[in-house]
């Protein structure tokens, strides 16, 4: 028999990872270097390096860089946002990085102590005069699968089950009760990994005495217990479920060195433990704030029209963002706010949602929609502004990496997910970020700390219109241009036929005309190709002018995918377009706006390049001239040049 | 894999981990001569170690390594192993 190279199906390794992070930038260790050698690197500049999908070893790398900052004299465990007491019946020391990190994440100084190893019992039973010294505003206890299970034999009864069970809830109860009146702080009970293997099998509950079924029935008591307690629960036992659990436990570790959280999965383990802090300080978020186009459906409504979006029963992919739409809905019924930021025209988006039969998100569902083209950071500002709440309480879902990065960069106080390509993983990608994480707390105390919190945010606002440029500029832009190449007619084509938006006056041509116009003479058309840093986005611009005899050169077709409105590649395609008509011999450029129900947005396009108004026809038409004796070429954030040259 | 490229990766990975440059492992090398390798930096080395060669120690071996010879032989019977 021959060796396939083919695979076959195997299942992907099982993995704790921030998964909604983005990948840490490759000069990542050297910043962490740099800023190390500088004294003075403080709690601030540390926190640009958080935000990323950092692995175990990078965690210890920057929780050490962290202990030498807080070093400083003002940085002491008692001035800490956080100060967390562990108590544990197994290892923890490996956890505090995980955790300190993930406060970091937040802009959050958490200070851990740590109970002397195998005495947590002690801690609970007498004052720890230590614990407080250290004064904790929250306090976790994590009791391990085989401490819980202690005293459980194979023939033990239903009965004798019962009873241990019993005794372990009273037994948590009562060092809840003991912690609270010492502490009036918050409390933490970690539920144990399911560690143990199954003697029976799929009907494990048959046996009185398994372990496996005796620890899944305490947690469910557990989970009851805390609720009656106030007691807030990290559950790690279904985080299990999700991450599979040879990606939080090695039992090689276990025999070692009594650890039952594996440090691969230490930071995914601080993460979540202090969402379950952040969210008692009401530090959760409280806004989703999403873009349209490929995020909630699927193509672009502005271009495609309602009915030619990918929405619904019919397709998997259609199906994939209604079940996304469905989560939201569901977010939005449990006290999550919607809000809408999207390059779009706001009448034709609004439409979408009032009139499209498979939208789940219906228009009043959203406390506040941005459909426009000004830069998103702007439209964020306004939406937290309208909404009254922070931006550090905002999540910004976008497809686009380009937004992504330019909010990110621009509010890095907004909480920004890498979303997948796959529509499918949406909803997946935003529960694993576990942004809006809740316990059971008041509406008053979490919108009483957000006012105070957009308060705080708005003073810090800096000069937008500076950051775009120079976001736009570090994307290093390419822009390739030819004059119209036979090879690329069929896309030449398709472009000229699906751009409704940045389209100035809407000149439909098949290809049989396009062809002819490529061979007139006297006519120039000019295709545009964008490459960037995130890669080549193709042809994405195409002009068609003609040459008159009064040697003006008329503007027929001025078009500009939806993909890369904003970017300033309009400027450049003028200078293009100056150049090939002066050239050719042409003393001025005439353009004219045909409006349409989708090209509102070009209506001011030729003023902004400095074009003057000429009186216009009747019917709308505007019309606009520029003389190409006194033009200089526009500032652009792009290198330009000719393809093939 | 040779002996010799064992103890450039090697090298590699613990200037990674204690972010030291000077760092130039022998077979007696051991805990007492590298600032900051306590048990928890071991288990994350050993962790590390593992993932870089693909393969896995056995809980004998995690006991018993007491310096870089131990180390290096063990990931040369797991790769010969494999």
């Amino acid at each position: 028999m021959t060796q396939s190279k083919v695979k076959s199906v195997t299942a992907p390794p099982a993995e704790a990872r921030l998964s909604w992070l983005p990948q840490a930038p490759v000069d990542w260790q050297a910043r962490l270097a740099s800023l190390q050698k500088s004294d003075a690197h403080s709690l601030v500049e540390l926190r640009v390096l958080a935000p990323y999908q950092l692995d175990g070893t990078q965690t210890g790398h920057l929780d050490r860089a962290l202990s030498r900052a807080l070093l400083h004299p003002g940085c002491s465990a008692a001035s800490a946002d956080v100060r967390l007491a562990v108590l544990a019946s197994s290892t923890t020391a490996h956890l505090g990085a995980g955790i300190r990190v993930a406060g970091l994440r937040r802009g959050l100084h958490v200070a851990v102590h740590e109970g002397t190893y195998g005495q947590f019992w002690q801690s609970i039973l007498e004052p720890d005069a230590a614990i407080a010294d250290f004064s904790p505003n929250a306090i976790l206890l994590a009791l391990d699968a085989e401490h819980l299970a202690a005293g459980l034999r194979v023939a033990s009864t239903a009965d004798q089950r019962q009873h241990l069970i019993q005794a372990s809830l009273d037994r948590l109860r009562s060092a809840w009760q003991t912690l609270r009146q010492r502490h009036a702080c918050q409390l933490v009970q970690q539920l144990p990994l399911p560690v143990f293997d199954n003697l029976m099998g799929n009907n494990e509950h048959s046996l009185p005495g398994s372990p496996v079924d005796y620890l899944s029935r305490l947690c469910m008591q557990i989970r009851d217990c805390a609720e009656q307690e106030r007691v807030d629960l990290l559950s790690l036992d279904r985080q299990v479920a999700r991450d599979g659990l040879a990606a939080w436990h090695d039992p090689r570790l276990w025999l070692h060195a009594r650890m039952e959280i594996s440090p691969t999965a230490v930071p995914l383990f601080g993460e979540l433990l202090m969402r379950v802090i952040a969210a008692r300080q009401g530090r959760s978020a409280r806004c989703l704030v999403l873009d349209l186009d490929n995020t909630l459906w699927g193509g672009e409504v502005g271009e495609a029209g309602p009915q030619g979006v990918t929405l619904g029963p019919g397709s998997a992919a259609g199906e994939a963002y209604q079940s996304f739409q469905r989560y939201l809905l569901a977010l939005h019924d449990r006290g999550v706010i919607l809000a809408v930021c999207s390059k779009n025209d706001q009448h034709v988006a609004e439409t979408m949602f009032h009139s499209h039969p498979s939208m789940f998100l219906k228009r009043h569902h959203i406390a506040s929609f941005k459909a426009n083209w000004q830069p998103k950071p702007d439209n964020l500002r306004d939406i937290a502004s309208e909404l009254n709440i922070g931006l550090d309480s905002m999540v910004f879902v976008d497809d686009s990496v380009f937004e992504r990065e330019l909010v990110r960069r621009s509010l890095p106080m907004v909480q920004t997910p890498e979303m997948p390509r796959e529509p499918a993983l949406y909803s997946r990608v935003l529960a694993d970020a576990g942004y809006f994480e809740s316990v059971a707390l008041t509406d008053d105390d979490l919108t009483r700390g957000a006012a105070y919190q957009a308060n705080r945010q708005r003073a810090e606002l800096r000069d937008h219109h500076q950051d775009l440029t120079a976001y736009l500029h570090e994307l290093d832009m390419r822009l390739g241009w030819q004059c119209f190449n036979p090879g690329d007619i069929d896309r030449l084509v398709q472009l000229i036929n699906k751009t409704n938006q940045f389209n100035l006056t809407t000149q439909r041509y098949d290809r049989d005309q396009l062809e002819d116009v490529m061979n007139q003479p006297g006519v120039l058309g000019l295709q545009f190709r964008l490459e960037d840093r995130f890669g080549d986005n193709g042809i994405i611009a195409i002009v068609i002018a003609s040459l008159q005899h009064d040697r003006s050169m008329h503007i027929d077709t001025f078009l500009l995918s939806c993909r890369v409105i904003g970017r300033r590649v309009e400027q450049a395609i003028l200078n293009v377009l100056a150049s090939g008509a002066l050239e050719r011999g042409a003393t001025r450029l005439v353009g004219r706006y045909r409006p349409s129900d989708r090209n509102a947005i070009v209506r001011e396009l030729y003023s902004e390049l400095g074009f003057s108004p000429l009186p216009s026809p009747p019917a709308g038409e505007l019309r606009f001239d520029l003389e190409l004796g006194q033009f200089t070429p526009l500032p652009v954030p792009a290198t330009v040049y000719e393809e093939g040259a | 894999m040779t002996e010799a490229e064992v103890y450039h990766t090697l090298n590699e990975i613990f200037r990674a981990q204690f972010l030291l440059e000077d760092i130039d492992l022998t077979p007696t090398t051991s805990a007492v001569d590298i600032e900051g390798w306590d048990s928890l930096r071991h288990i994350e080395l050993i962790l590390m170690i593992e993932s870089h060669f693909g393969i896995q120690f056995h809980s004998r071996e995690v006991d018993s390594m007491s310096n870089i010879g131990d180390l290096v032989e063990y990931i040369g019977a797991h790769l010969h192993a494999n």
